[in-house]
C-alpha cells in the first residue's frame, strides 16, 4: 500500500531546513530553560569570585546537602506537573516517613529494614493520592492539599513533637560525608544517578513522550492509546516513594527524626520546578531547566548566607524569579504581537 | 409544570452541601458537649468564635477568588505584612484610633491583592504561580524589614489590645467584624450582578469574555478583596495576639484554602458560597477545640483536617454525579 | 409562532424531505457544501418551491436598500500571524433584513462574526453602526451597540441556572439593586414560551443537550432586544420543528426592524429565511446578491471558485476475509444492539443524523469509550473492551471526529504527533533517539504530501487539511488492518478532500478494511461499498451500494417521521 502513496514527493521540505535550523536554534536560545541555565552558571561564577568561602570544597558539600531534598523531589514533581497535575503532599510524606523512621527505630528494628520500609511507606502515601486523583477523578490540587494536612498530621500522631536522634553513625556519616574525604559528597552520586534515570525516562522514552501528550491534551492522548489514568497513578506512587527516600536522607543528615521535618518544602519544590520553565498547565518543560532552577535557588541562598544576608530576604528573589519565569515570555510575545499589528496598520494607511 | 416537581430533588441535593457542614458541626458539638458540658459554656463558645473570626474573614476573600477559578496562596504572607505594618505603626503612634489601624491593614492588603490581580490578568500568569511567588515576596519583604525583631504587647496601645475582647451588645468586635464581612460577602455573591458575574467567570472563563462581562475589573476586584481581607485579618491578628514578628500567619494559606474547600467551594470555580466557606472555617476551628475538650491527642487535629478536606471533595464529587444523573433522568422524561 | 401559522406553506416546504437538498443535519460541517454536487433532481424543485414566497418578501427588501445600513463592514482585514483570515471585506446589514453569509470552511466567516462581536479587532478597515465608525474594545462594547451573537458552539455557564444564563449582564434589579430572581425566572419562562421550549428556568445549564443549549443561547439573544442578531450556524443541532420555531421568532424580530446575519450550510434554510446573501472565499468578498436571484448551484460555484468534478473515486475491489465483526453492541442511553461486519478491501459507511450514535459506536469499538454488552471481534478474535491499546495491537486505527480535541496534540510538534501511537515500537532498548522518530515522521508526512515547514513545528500551525493528513499519517504509520475514519473530510479544503478520498480508495484496494463515519451524503454514496444507517442508537438499515440513494439513506436515517 505504500506504493500507491509514494506517487509524488515533491514537497518543499528540502528547501527549508537551513532556515529552519537557524530559527530552531534561535528559539532554543531564547527559551526560558536556556535563560535559567545561563543565569545559573553566571550566579555560580560571580559568587565564586565575589563571595568569600563560596568556592571552597566545604561550602560545596554544604550546598549539595542543601540541594538534596529539593532536587530529588523535583524529579518526579516535574513529570507530574508536565502531565498537568500537582502534588503538594510531598513534604508531608517526607515528614511522615521521618516520623515513622524514628518510631520504627524505637521499636528496635534494624536500620537496614527501616530504610526500605520508609520508601514503601512513601509509596503508599503516593498510592492514596493516585487513587483519589485517578480512581475517583478528584482534582489533584485539592486532594494533595488534603493529604498535605493528613500526612503531616499522621506524622505528629506517630511521633508527637519529640525527636529520635540516636541513629547509627555510619549511616548519618555517609549522608554528610564525602567520597574518600574529598570534595565530592556521597549523596551527589545519588543525585546524579537519579537525575540521569529521570532525565532519560522523561526525555528519551515512550513513557516520557506520553507525559507531554497527556499534559497538552489528555483526550488526544487517550485516543492515541495512552493509558492516561494509569500513567498518572504511577507518577504519584513514584513521587511518594522519592519523598519517602528523601525523608530517610533528611533524618540521617540531621540525625533527627521529627514530625515537622521538611515542613513547607512542597512550595520550594513547586517554585523550583516552575522556575525551571515547566508550565503549570502541563505539556511543557524540561528536566535540565528544572535542575538549573534548583541549583540557582540553592546557590543564591548559600551565597547570601555567606554574605550574612538573612536567608528569609532571599524569599523576595525566589518569588520574583518565579513570577518572572512566566511573565517575561508573556510580555515578549505581547510586544511582538503589538509590533506586528502596528506594522500592518502602517502598511494599510500608506 | 410537572418538570418543576421532578426537578426538586436536584435542587435539594444542591442545598445539602452547606447543610452537610451544619450537620457535621451539630453532631460534633453535641457529642463533645455530652462528654463535657463545659464545651457549651459562654467562655468556650466565645473562644471558638474568636478563633474562627480571623480564619473566616480570610476564607471570605479566598472563596470569592476560588469561585472565579483562581487561587490566592499569598494570604498568609499578606496577613504577616499587614500585622507587622499596623503593629509598628500603632507602637510608634499610640494615639491613633482603632479605625485607622483597620483602614491601614485593609489598604496594605488591597495593594498586595492588586499586585496579584494585575499579574494574573495583565501578565497572564496563572494565579497559582503568581500567588506562590508573592507568598515568598511579601514574606521576604516582611522579613527584611523586621529582621529578627518583633513588636511586643507592651509596646502596643491599650485600646488596640483590648479591641479583640471588647464587646458591642455582648458580641466581641472581632466576631462582629467577621459576621459583617461574611454577611456582606454572601449577599454580594448571591444577590448582586457582580457576584453572579464572578460565578460566571469561574464557571466558563471563555463564555464570560464573550458575554461582555468586565472580566478584568471583576478579577482585579476579587484579588483586591482577598488581599484587603487578609490585611484586615492581619490587624485582627495583631490585636488578638499582641506579639507580632515577621513570621505571623506563616502557612496560614493552607488553613484558609482548607476552610474554603471543606466549605464546599469547588477548586475549579463556579460553585460554592461564601457562607459555606465561613462554616468551613468554623468547623475546622471547632474540631481543634473539641479535641482538646475530649482529651484526644492534639496531634490528631491536623490529620483530621486533612481527612475532612478529602471527605469534602469526595462528597462534592458524589453530589455532582447524583445531580447529573437526576438531570439526565428528568431530561429523558421530557 | 403567529408568522409560522400565517404561512403554512413554508413549514410544509421545510419538512418535505425530497425538497431539502441536504437531508442530514450536522454540526459544524462547513466543507460539506463544497462537495455537494447537487444533482439537479434535488436542487431544482427547491428553487421552484421557494421562489414564489421570496417574491412576496421583495417589497420590504427594496425599502431596506434605501435605508441607512444598521451595521456596515467596510474594507476590513484581519490576520493571525502569517495567515490572512479576512482581506478587504465590505458589506452592509440593513434593518429589517435577514442577510446570509456563506463560504467554505476557512473562508473567514467566523472571523467576521468575531470582529462584529468585539472578540477580535480588525487590523485595518472599519465597522460602522448606523453610519458611525465604531471600535469595539471587547464583547461588552459590541453588546452595548445592540449586537447579539449566537455562536456555533454554545457558550453557557454550566454552574448557573438557565435563567441566570439568559439574564447575565442585564438581570432585573430590585430597588436595592439586588437581582430580582422572581422577575428573572418569569422573563425566562416568557422567552421559553415564545420559543415553545419546555425548559425549567431554575435548572443548571450543566447537562443540557446541545439542542437545548442552543435554544438557551437563542433565548439569551432575544432577551437582550438586539438591534443586530448574528447567528453562526445556530440550527446545526436543532430538529426541523425547532428550526421552524426559531425562524418564526427571527422573522418577527426582523419585522420589528432588527438586522439579522445568518450563517448556515443548509441552502434551504437560507432561501427560507434570508433576502440577501454575501459569499466569501479564502478571506475575500466574492459577491453580495439577492437570494432570489441566485440558484443554489450558483452560490456553490462562487463559494468554491471552481467546478466540481467527480470526487469520490472508490474502485471496485473484491472483498476479502472478514476483518471486523461487531455483535449486539449496546451502551445504555447511547446505542443499542449494533451488529455489522467489515471485510478486507471494503469501505463500510456509518450514516445517520447527528446524535444517532455513529461516532459513539466506533469509539466503543476502538476502546476509547466503554460499552455495556456485546462483542467486538477482529479477525475472529474477541477484543478486550475499553482498551485502545488492545484494539491497536489487533491492527485497528481510529482517525477521530474532532481533530483538535481527539486527533492531535496541538502544542506538540508534527513528528511527536505522528509517532505518538507507536513510540514504543520505535524505541530501541526502551529508549527513543531523535533520529528514529524524525525519520518515521518524515516518511509518512511525505507519503501523504503534507505541506509543512519543519517537523519540529507545533502541529497547530498547519492548515486544517494538513492537520488531517498528519492524523492520517499518524495512524497509517501503525500499519493498520482496519481503519476507522470519523468525518475524514470535515473542515478541509476541496483539493485535500479529493486526496483523502483517493487515499482511502487506494488503501481499500490494497486490502485494508475501512469504516467511515460521515455526515456528507455524497461522500457516503460515492465512497462506500455498504452503508449502515443508524437512527437513535440503533441500526435502521444496511444498504448495499446498489440499493443506496439519497432518498433511501435519508428515509432510513429519519424513519417514519418524515413520511408523515
Amino acid at each position: 500500500m505504500s506504493d500507491t502513496l509514494q506517487k509524488s514527493s515533491d514537497i518543499d521540505l528540502d528547501k527549508r531546513p537551513e532556515n529552519g535550523r537557524a530559527t530552531a536554534i534561535k528559539s532554543r536560545l531564547t527559551s526560558w530553560d536556556s535563560i535559567i541555565l545561563v543565569l545559573t552558571v553566571l550566579v555560580l561564577i560571580v559568587a565564586s569570585f565575589s563571595v568569600e568561602n563560596f568556592g571552597t570544597s566545604r561550602n560545596f558539600t554544604f550546598m549539595v546537602l542543601d540541594l538534596l531534598p529539593i532536587i530529588l523531589i523535583a524529579l518526579p514533581m516535574t513529570m507530574i506537573i508536565v502531565t498537568g497535575e500537582i502534588d503538594l503532599s510531598v513534604a508531608s510524606t517526607l515528614g511522615l516517613t521521618s516520623s515513622m523512621m524514628g518510631w520504627l527505630w524505637n521499636q528496635g528494628l534494624s536500620i537496614e529494614t527501616i530504610i526500605p520500609l520508609c520508601v514503601v511507606i512513601g509509596a503508599i502515601c503516593g498510592v492514596v493520592n493516585g487513587f483519589l486523583i485517578t480512581g475517583l477523578g478528584l482534582p489533584s490540587l485539592a486532594v494533595t492539599i488534603g493529604t498535605l494536612a493528613l500526612y503531616r498530621g499522621l506524622a505528629f500522631v506517630v511521633l508527637g513533637d519529640g525527636a529520635v536522634a540516636d541513629f547509627p553513625w555510619n549511616y548519618t556519616g555517609w549522608v554528610t560525608g564525602t567520597i574518600g574525604g574529598g570534595a565530592v559528597p556521597n549523596v551527589l552520586i545519588l543525585i546524579v544517578v537519579l537525575a540521569l534515570i529521570f532525565g532519560i525516562v522523561q526525555h528519551a522514552t515512550p513513557f516520557g513522550r506520553s507525559l507531554y501528550a497527556i499534559g497538552a491534551n489528555a483526550q488526544a492522548a487517550h485516543f492515541s492509546g495512552i493509558r492516561v489514568a494509569r500513567t498518572k497513578f504511577w507518577l504519584y506512587v513514584v513521587s511518594g516513594a522519592v519523598a519517602g527516600l528523601v525523608g530517610v536522607l533528611w533524618t540521617l543528615r540531621y540525625s533527627s527524626a521529627r514530625a515537622d521535618n521538611g515542613s513547607g518544602l512542597e512550595l520550594a519544590v513547586v517554585a523550583a520546578v516552575l522556575l525551571g520553565g515547566v508550565s503549570i498547565f502541563g505539556g511543557k518543560g524540561s528536566l535540565p531547566g528544572v535542575l538549573a532552577g534548583v541549583v540557582l535557588l540553592t546557590a543564591l541562598q548559600n551565597a547570601l548566607r555567606l554574605e550574612d544576608v538573612s536567608g528569609q530576604a532571599l524569599n523576595i528573589v525566589t518569588g520574583s524569579l518565579l513570577v518572572l519565569s512566566v511573565l517575561l515570555p508573556n510580555i515578549t510575545t505581547a510586544v511582538r504581537g503589538n509590533y506586528h499589528r502596528r506594522r500592518l496598520r502602517q502598511a494599510a494607511s500608506r | 409544570m410537572t418538570t418543576l416537581s421532578l426537578h426538586a430533588p436536584a435542587k435539594n441535593l444542591l442545598k445539602t452541601r452547606e447543610l452537610g457542614i451544619v450537620l457535621a458541626l451539630a453532631l460534633l458539638i453535641a457529642y463533645t458537649a455530652i462528654d463535657n458540658p463545659r464545651f457549651l459554656s459562654g467562655q468556650s463558645i466565645r473562644d471558638n468564635l474568636l478563633n474562627t473570626a480571623i480564619l473566616a474573614v480570610m476564607a471570605t476573600g479566598q472563596a470569592v477568588v476560588v469561585i472565579t477559578r483562581n487561587i490566592d496562596l499569598s494570604v498568609g504572607s499578606v496577613l504577616g505584612i499587614s500585622a507587622f505594618t499596623v503593629a509598628t505603626m500603632m507602637s510608634a503612634n499610640p494615639g491613633l484610633p482603632m479605625i485607622v489601624a483597620l483602614l491601614a491593614g485593609l489598604a496594605v492588603g488591597a495593594v498586595a491583592g492588586l499586585v496579584n490581580g494585575v499579574l494574573v490578568r495583565f501578565g497572564k500568569v496563572p494565579a497559582l504561580v503568581v500567588t506562590l511567588g508573592t507568598l515568598y515576596i511579601y514574606r521576604g519583604i516582611t522579613y527584611s524589614w523586621a529582621g529578627g525583631s518583633q513588636v511586643n504587647a507592651d509596646e502596643l496601645p491599650r485600646h488596640f489590645l483590648t479591641f479583640a475582647n471588647d464587646n458591642l451588645l455582648g458580641i466581641p468586635w472581632l466576631v462582629l467584624i467577621a459576621l459583617i464581612v461574611v454577611g456582606t460577602g454572601s449577599l454580594m455573591m448571591r444577590n448582586y450582578r457582580v457576584g453572579r458575574e464572578l460565578y460566571a467567570m469561574g464557571s466558563s472563563p471563555a463564555a464570560a469574555e464573550l458575554a461582555g462581562i468586565k472580566v478584568a475589573r471583576n478579577l482585579l476586584g476579587a484579588f483586591v478583596l482577598s488581599g484587603a481581607l487578609a490585611g484586615l485579618a492581619g490587624v485582627l491578628y495583631a490585636a488578638r495576639f499582641g506579639t507580632v514578628d515577621a513570621a505571623a500567619g506563616n502557612g496560614m494559606e493552607l488553613n484558609v484554602v482548607a476552610a474554603v474547600v471543606v466549605g464546599g467551594v469547588a477548586v475549579f470555580g463556579g460553585s460554592g458560597s461564601v457562607w459555606g466557606a465561613a462554616l468551613g472555617a468554623l468547623l475546622l476551628t471547632v474540631i481543634g477545640s473539641a479535641l482538646a475538650v475530649l482529651d484526644i491527642n492534639q496531634f490528631w487535629q491536623q490529620a483530621i483536617v486533612g481527612a475532612l478536606i478529602i471527605l469534602a471533595i469526595c462528597a462534592d464529587r458524589l453530589v455532582a454525579v447524583r445531580i447529573a444523573r437526576s438531570l439526565r433522568k428528568r431530561d429523558a422524561h421530557v | 409562532m403567529a408568522e409560522a401559522n400565517a404561512r403554512p406553506q413554508k413549514a410544509d416546504a421545510h419538512n418535505d424531505p425530497p425538497q431539502t437538498n441536504d437531508p442530514l443535519p450536522q454540526a459544524n460541517d462547513e466543507a460539506k457544501v463544497a462537495n455537494d454536487p447537487l444533482p439537479g433532481a434535488s436542487g431544482q424543485p427547491q428553487e421552484a418551491s421557494d421562489r414564489p414566497r421570496e417574491a412576496s418578501d421583495r417589497p420590504r427588501k427594496t425599502a431596506a436598500n434605501t435605508q441607512l445600513a444598521r451595521l456596515e463592514v467596510h474594507d476590513v482585514s484581519k490576520s493571525f500571524g502569517a495567515v490572512a483570515a479576512v482581506q478587504g471585506v465590505s458589506f452592509p446589514l440593513y434593518p429589517g433584513e435577514a442577510h446570509a453569509l456563506v463560504g467554505e470552511n476557512g473562508a473567514g466567516k467566523s472571523t467576521i462574526v468575531k470582529m462584529l462581536a468585539g472578540v477580535h479587532r480588525p487590523d485595518t478597515g472599519t465597522l460602522r453602526v448606523d453610519g458611525a465608525d465604531v471600535d469595539f474594545a471587547g464583547p461588552a462594547d459590541a453588546k452595548a451597540a445592540g449586537i447579539a451573537v449566537i455562536y456555533q458552539e454554545p457558550t453557557l455557564f454550566p454552574d448557573l441556572s438557565v435563567a441566570e444564563n439568559i439574564a447575565m449582564g442585564n438581570q432585573p434589579l430590585t430597588k436595592l439593586r439586588q437581582i430580582d430572581r422572581k422577575e428573572m425566572h418569569a422573563n425566562a419562562e416568557r422567552l421559553f414560551r415564545r420559543l415553545g421550549v419546555p425548559l425549567d428556568p431554575t435548572r443548571p445549564a450543566r447537562g443540557l443537550s446541545i439542542a437545548d443549549q442552543q435554544l438557551v443561547e437563542i433565548a439569551k439573544a432575544l432577551s437582550s432586544e438586539a438591534r443586530v442578531l448574528i447567528m453562526d450556524e445556530p440550527t446545526a443541532a436543532l430538529s426541523a420543528v425547532e428550526v421552524e420555531r426559531l425562524f418564526a421568532v427571527v422573522r418577527s424580530l426582523r419585522d420589528e426592524g432588527a438586522a439579522i446575519m445568518f450563517i448556515s450550510h443548509r441552502f434551504e434554510e437560507i432561501t427560507a429565511l434570508c433576502e440577501r446573501v454575501t459569499i466569501m472565499r479564502d478571506g475575500k468578498h466574492v459577491a453580495t446578491e439577492m437570494v432570489a436571484d441566485l440558484s443554489v448551484d450558483d452560490m456553490i460555484r462562487r463559494m468554491v471558485g471552481r467546478d466540481l468534478s467527480a470526487l469520490f473515486p472508490k474502485q471496485d475491489v473484491e472483498p476479502g476475509a472478514v476483518v471486523l465483526e461487531v455483535e449486539g453492541l449496546s451502551r445504555e442511553g447511547v446505542f443499542k444492539d449494533i451488529s455489522f461486519s467489515v471485510r478486507a478491501g471494503e469501505i463500510v459507511a456509518l450514516a445517520g443524523l447527528v446524535g444517532a450514535g455513529r461516532s459513539e459506536v466506533m469509539q466503543a469499538v476502538f476502546g476509547v469509550d466503554p460499552y455495556d454488552s456485546g462483542v467486538v471481534k477482529v479477525h475472529g478474535r474477541r477484543l478486550k473492551k475499553g482498551e485502545p491499546r488492545a484494539a491497536m495491537a489487533a491492527g485497528m486505527a481510529l482517525v477521530p471526529e474532532d481533530r483538535r480535541q481527539q486527533g492531535l496534540v496541538m502544542d506538540l510538534s508534527i513528528e511527536r504527533n505522528v509517532t505518538l501511537p507507536r513510540a514504543r515500537k520505535l524505541a530501541r532498548l526502551g529508549l527513543l533517539f531523535g533520529g528514529s522518530e524524525r525519520a518515521a515522521a518524515e516518511t509518512w508526512t511525505r507519503k501523504l504530501q503534507t505541506k509543512l515547514g519543519r517537523l519540529s513545528d507545533a502541529v497547530g500551525t498547519l492548515s486544517g487539511g494538513n492537520q488531517q493528513k498528519v492524523v492520517l499519517a499518524k495512524w497509517l504509520a501503525t500499519g493498520p488492518k482496519l481503519l476507522i475514519v470519523d468525518e475524514p473530510t470535515r473542515g478541509i479544503d476541496v483539493g485535500t478532500k479529493a486526496e483523502v478520498h483517493r487515499l482511502m480508495s487506494s488503501l481499500a484496494a490494497d486490502g485494508l478494511a475501512v469504516v467511515m463515519v460521515s455526515s456528507e451524503l455524497p461522500e457516503v454514496l460515492g465512497m462506500a461499498d455498504r452503508i449502515v444507517v443508524l437512527r437513535e442508537g440503533r441500526v435502521a438499515a444496511q444498504l448495499t451500494r446498489a440499493e443506496a440513494t439519497e432518498e433511501s439513506v435519508m428515509y432510513a436515517a429519519m424513519g417514519q417521521e418524515v413520511a408523515a
